[in-house]
């Protein structure tokens, strides 16, 4: 009610009140903010910085100097942490995790956004919930669960779900799973309800309703979700430092936690390496970076 | 077998409105059996995979925190201690102390310096200035980092040899070694990428407000900041509430900063940290673990309530 009646007020006084605010005000903001944003990139910057710099200058004239330009360090990083190898890794896992996640998460999501029962609401929660839970929380029952299933050794080598890929693309999908659907339904919930009525007259079957008509009007909010399923399960550490064992298995993320003997002494190579794995990251961050902003608070609000 | 109950469930609604009923029932029972099995396709295989691999392994852990199992031995031989890993996790486990410290810390540090610091930001950004996007930029790439990364970029300006600080400081501390400090230096890390995070949610907010209400309130000549805290804020409430809750989860799930640190020992004690030590680690002690963890989930389940209960009411309307 009162926001009805500031409304009216607001919008007819607003063009001759709209005051300038005194420029030496504007003059601070910029400045502060700028550098806010400076500090803020600050430590990113100097991991680009110190990387391309060799460790022999460095060491002799501290990190506080110039000079010594290389791109050794991204070489050498690469082949003694074997990068290409992990990076693969991350690829096998976190592809089908975010196909699988979008997948699923759409379907439960239609079914609570097209039909209207009861236990929608209950099902939202469930997988919303899930989301949120700290997932160390589950590790003792998993990881023991893990150790028990066993896979045919042509889809692990591990014969079991432990240390295998399979595994943690299933226990990513759960975990993202909660919050696709939470956003996805709630996309759906504002595509027009006379879009199913025509398709039901053409005697169009619910999957077909899913697949062809709300499918293709959710593709905003799909590509928001991919960017962002892709940026977290690229960045998934826990669960691959856990139910992993063999090194040559763990993707980037969690293999950074290997190169901490191999690199310990050389900062250098630490660097190289950090810049290396943020790459793809940094990639998304760039080109998609209205998709990455647009899924992170669709999550949080609603548009 | 599931989608029979469904169905009934919606017969049971309250009809909105007398038109839409008679629509929606001719449209259920329109519903052919492969449609039918197609919906209780779509619900139960995303179902049964969350429900198997959270909510069941959730509910074990629970179970597990009131036995003596050692996580080794066939299920069979479990038995029920009622209280007992709570009371030795208290009273005769060194690190749970410094656990529950370092955690209290962190959401004081992301709650007090870090939240209202990204919510701050969030307001400047919201004016139209020039080069915002710039701003907004460089403030939430931190945001795409993982926290494992975070950890190894923040080394180069922590660490005691090599490290950017001590190099202008001149002095000789390991700031990510030593237990007296590296507690906070790991909080500036983790508060650097949660500002961006927060600024980033506030701004979405800010942006749905109503922009009439805040020129009408300049028309009734309020200040800026009381403007922000009469009008804005109290509008913001559902977003305020998602912004703790975050901030809350946030700081109960940290564990991949401290754990590529030093696992979480040595100062950077952490109940996440400690709940995995005693899975992976050497000395696993599942009794310990499963109890930490059931703390964790309680406070967690506890805040989860609250964002639920946001967000369908914000639903609802």
């Amino acid at each position: 009610m009162t926001a009805a009646t500031l409304t009216r007020e607001g919008t007819a006084a607003a063009p001759a009140t709209r005051r300038r605010p005194p420029r030496p005000a504007r003059v601070v903001l910029h400045l502060f903010l700028g550098a806010v944003a400076v500090g803020w990139l600050f430590p990113i910057l100097w991991a680009v910085l110190t990387s391309l710099r060799s460790y022999e200058y460095t060491a002799t004239h501290g990190y506080v100097s110039l000079g010594g330009w290389t791109f050794d360090n991204y070489l050498t990083a690469w082949r003694t942490a074997e990068f290409g190898k992990h990076f693969l890794n991350s690829v096998y896992i976190t592809v089908p995790a975010v196909l699988l996640t979008l997948f699923l998460a759409s379907c439960v999501a239609f079914v609570i956004a097209r039909f209207s029962w009861k236990v929608n609401i209950a099902l939202l929660g469930l997988f919303t919930a899930a989301n949120l839970l700290p997932q160390q929380a589950l590790l003792i029952p998993l990881f023991r669960m893990f150790t028990e299933i066993p896979l045919p050794a042509w889809l692990s080598d591990s014969e079991l779900l432990y240390d295998s890929y399979w595994g943690l693309i299933l226990v990513n999908v759960a975990f993202q799973c909660g919050f696709c659907v939470f956003v996805l339904s709630n996309y759906m919930k504002a595509l027009p309800h006379e879009l199913y009525e025509a398709a039901m007259v053409d005697g169009a079957s619910v999957w077909r309703q899913y697949w062809q008509v709300t499918m293709p009007l959710c593709r905003p909010a799909l590509a928001a979700l991919a960017t962002l399923e892709v940026t977290w399960i690229y960045n998934e550490f826990f669960w691959a430092t856990v139910l992993m064992r063999t090194g040559d298995k763990f993707p980037v993320t969690s293999s950074l936690n290997n190169l901490r003997g191999e690199f310990f002494t050389d900062n250098n190579l630490v660097s190289a390496g950090s810049v290396l794995v943020a790459i793809p990251t940094l990639v998304i961050f760039f080109l998609l970076q209205k998709q990455f902003v647009r899924g992170l608070t669709l999550g949080a609000s609603k548009g | 077998m599931s989608d029979l109950p469904l169905i009934q469930a919606d017969r049971a609604v309250a009809p909105p409105a007398a038109t839409t009923t008679r629509g929606r029932g001719r449209r259920l029972r329109l519903l052919s059996r492969t449609d039918r099995v197609v919906i209780t396709l779509m619900v139960l295989v995303p179902l049964i995979l969350v429900v198997g691999l959270v909510w069941l392994p959730a509910l074990a852990t629970v179970l597990l925190s009131g036995t003596n199992w050692d996580g080794i031995g066939p299920l069979g031989e479990i038995d029920w201690v009622g209280l007992k890993n709570y009371d030795d996790v208290v009273n005769i486990y060194p690190p749970f102390v410094p656990a529950i410290q370092n955690n209290l810390l962190w959401l004081a540090a992301l709650f007090v310096v870090a939240t209202p610091f990204g919510m701050f930001l969030a307001v400047l950004l919201d004016k139209e200035l020039r080069g915002s996007r710039f701003y907004q930029t460089a403030l939430y790439l931190p945001v795409v980092l993982s926290l494992a990364l975070i950890g190894f970029v923040w080394q180069l300006i922590y660490s005691r040899d090599q490290g950017l600080l001590n190099a202008l400081l001149g002095g000789e501390t390991d700031w990510y070694g030593d237990p007296h400090v590296n507690i906070w230096a790991v909080l500036v890390a983790a508060g650097w990428r949660h500002v961006g995070y927060i600024m980033l949610l506030y701004l979405a907010g800010l942006k749905g407000v109503d922009p009439s209400l805040r020129e009408a309130a300049a028309v009734d000549g309020s200040s800026e900041a009381s403007t922000f805290f009469r009008v804005v804020f109290p509008v913001l409430r559902p977003i305020n509430i998602i912004v703790l809750v975050v901030t809350v989860i946030e700081s109960l799930r940290a564990f991949d900063l401290v754990w590529v640190i030093n696992k979480g020992r040595n100062g950077l004690e952490l109940i996440s940290a400690l709940v995995t030590a005693n899975v992976v680690g050497e000395a696993s002690r599942i009794g310990f673990g499963s109890a930490l963890a059931t703390i964790m989930l309680v406070v967690s389940l506890v805040f989860i309530t609250l964002y639920l209960a946001t967000v369908m009411r914000e639903d609802k309307r």
